[in-house]
């Protein structure tokens, strides 16, 4: 049987330290995920209105964020603003923020398609029933929103999880950066600690992002 | 039946149409259209496809827009713009061609949304009602069950009784039986022909012209946005006056050939309460 170099995990605090990185990760991913839900909700709203500029607006938000590599957007926000605005962000800040820019525009299209999907004469029935517009979107539109959306943002939210994996770029000190340090440092006595430690890493993320996917399927199957 | 539409006659009017019109771009949908609605009359409207007829009864709620002319609920004008538009609404019950309960409700919290939180009412008196009307209608036991578990008639009869627990005084029914397989009509059609045996007010567009005949205290002919005839419906169902009833009616010839027993018996069970 090969070395697959996973006795490094058991040295000292290794197995400890990797699971610290893989809870600044999530971290970041769940604060980032419940800024995007409250601000993609607003968002959504905002492009189902007819009104030019709030389209026009959230379109360019919703575009710049699937053209620009989420890496130069992490790049941009936490070394960039320190020089043009002397902003001294701390990378785990600048995550949030890219993620949320990020999340918001995404989850934003994702309550504008479930917004849309709601038929009009939902609306319809609730004003006739002499429903405020308020009461309408309250007790008929936003219930049936979010059983459509939960699912679909489930998704979004994996991905979000996965991707926090850059952050370590700008500094941060998250779970792929432990797995390097670890490495590194492990060079002579264990070489193959490349293998077994970033075997544990895959399974960390999975073990982090399967729960979601199956809650998401529970879901689907549940609310049709 | 003949007591109560001779009584209705010397009362004012529950609802007044004065030259509604209704455009839509350039096309003007409805033109100039005049009605007078008494309490406790049931007018049924018939008319081609596309004559306008659905959208007048939209107009009547304000689910849409007009562009002339003006309705008025005793003296109350209803418009887009009414500031009490949410209270003049619930005073007209409307039952819908689709199916539109809310998918997400159960047959009692479907019934039980608008009386308890858009008219405050308590909701343990409100359920003991809906429940008494789903009884009547014997669908008590569906009461927790929701919307796409019920067939397409059982949903129009809860969505008639979800209008009903607001109180309305005049209910509007537009093609609620349109969409609906044909054994499924008659469930539906029943649960109106009760309700206008109770005097109620409704404004009914059907396709359903045996019912029309048996429900009808005033038939309303429209065509091309206009109302061409209006009268009894024995007058206007054997003599229309005008040709183009007269060919619209000719589109029903093989269904109203059959329709002689069935309109007898329908006539006499709408007429039986006066007789027990």
């Amino acid at each position: 049987m090969p070395d697959l170099g996973l006795n490094v995990l058991f040295k000292g605090k290794n197995l400890t330290r990797l699971l610290g990185g893989l809870g600044v990760a999530l971290q970041i991913s769940l604060l980032s995920v419940g800024i995007s839900i409250v601000l993609g909700i607003l968002l959504g709203v905002l492009m189902t209105w007819k009104n030019p500029v709030s389209r026009v607006l959230t379109r360019l938000w919703l575009e710049t964020v699937r053209i620009m590599p989420q890496m130069v957007l992490l790049f941009l926000v936490y070394f960039g603003t320190t020089r043009v605005f002397g902003w001294n962000l701390s990378g785990e800040m600048s995550a949030v923020i890219v993620f949320s820019f990020w999340g918001a525009a995404e989850m934003g299209d994702l309550v504008r398609g479930a917004l849309l999907s709601i038929p009009a004469h939902q609306y319809e029935s609730a004003a006739a029933l002499g429903m405020s517009g308020a009461q309408t979107y309250r007790y008929i539109i936003l219930p049936q929103t979010v059983r459509r959306l939960i699912p679909l943002s489930m998704n979004l939210i994996t991905r979000m999880i996965k991707t926090t994996s850059l952050v370590l770029m700008i500094g941060v000190v998250e779970v792929l950066k432990v797995s390097q340090q670890i490495i590194e440092a492990n060079r002579m006595s264990s070489p193959n600690a490349a293998f077994g430690v970033y075997l544990t890493v895959f399974f960390l993320y999975f073990i982090a992002c399967w729960p979601i996917s199956v809650l998401a399927g529970y879901l689907e199957k549940r609310w049709k | 039946m003949e007591k109560r539409t001779a009584e209705a006659n010397i009362m004012e009017p529950i609802l007044t149409v004065n030259s509604l019109t209704k455009r839509f771009g350039d096309l003007t949908v409805l033109d100039g259209i005049n009605l007078k609605v008494r309490e406790g009359e049931v007018i049924v409207i018939v008319g081609p496809s596309g004559c306008g007829k659905s959208t007048f009864l939209r107009c009547l709620n304000a689910l849409e827009d007009i562009q002339g002319g003006e309705i008025r609920l005793r003296g109350e004008t209803i418009s887009r713009d009414s500031k009490d538009l949410t209270k003049l609404r619930q005073k007209i019950g409307m039952v819908f061609q689709s199916y539109e309960l809310f998918p997400h409700l159960n047959v009692l919290d479907n019934i039980l949304l608008a009386p308890t939180k858009v008219q405050k009412r308590d909701r343990e008196e409100v359920k003991k009602e809906a429940m008494a009307l789903l009884a009547r209608i014997g669908l008590e036991s569906k009461a927790e069950s929701f919307p796409r578990q019920l067939s397409g008639g059982q949903k129009q009869r809860v969505a008639i009784i979800r209008a009903l627990c607001m109180h309305p005084e005049v209910m509007l029914f537009d093609e609620v039986t349109a969409a609906l397989d044909p054994e499924m009509v008659r469930e539906v059609l029943d649960v109106i022909l009760e309700l206008a045996n109770q005097g109620r007010t409704m404004l009914i567009v059907t396709h359903e012209m045996q019912f029309a005949r048996a429900i009808a205290d005033r038939v309303v002919f429209i065509n091309e946005g206009r109302i061409w005839e209006e009268g009894k419906p024995d007058r206007f169902f054997d003599d229309p006056k005008t040709e183009r009833a007269k060919q619209f009616l000719q589109t029903f010839t093989f269904e109203r050939k059959r329709a002689e027993e069935g309109t007898s018996r329908l006539a006499s069970e709408s007429c039986a309460p006066d007789a027990g």
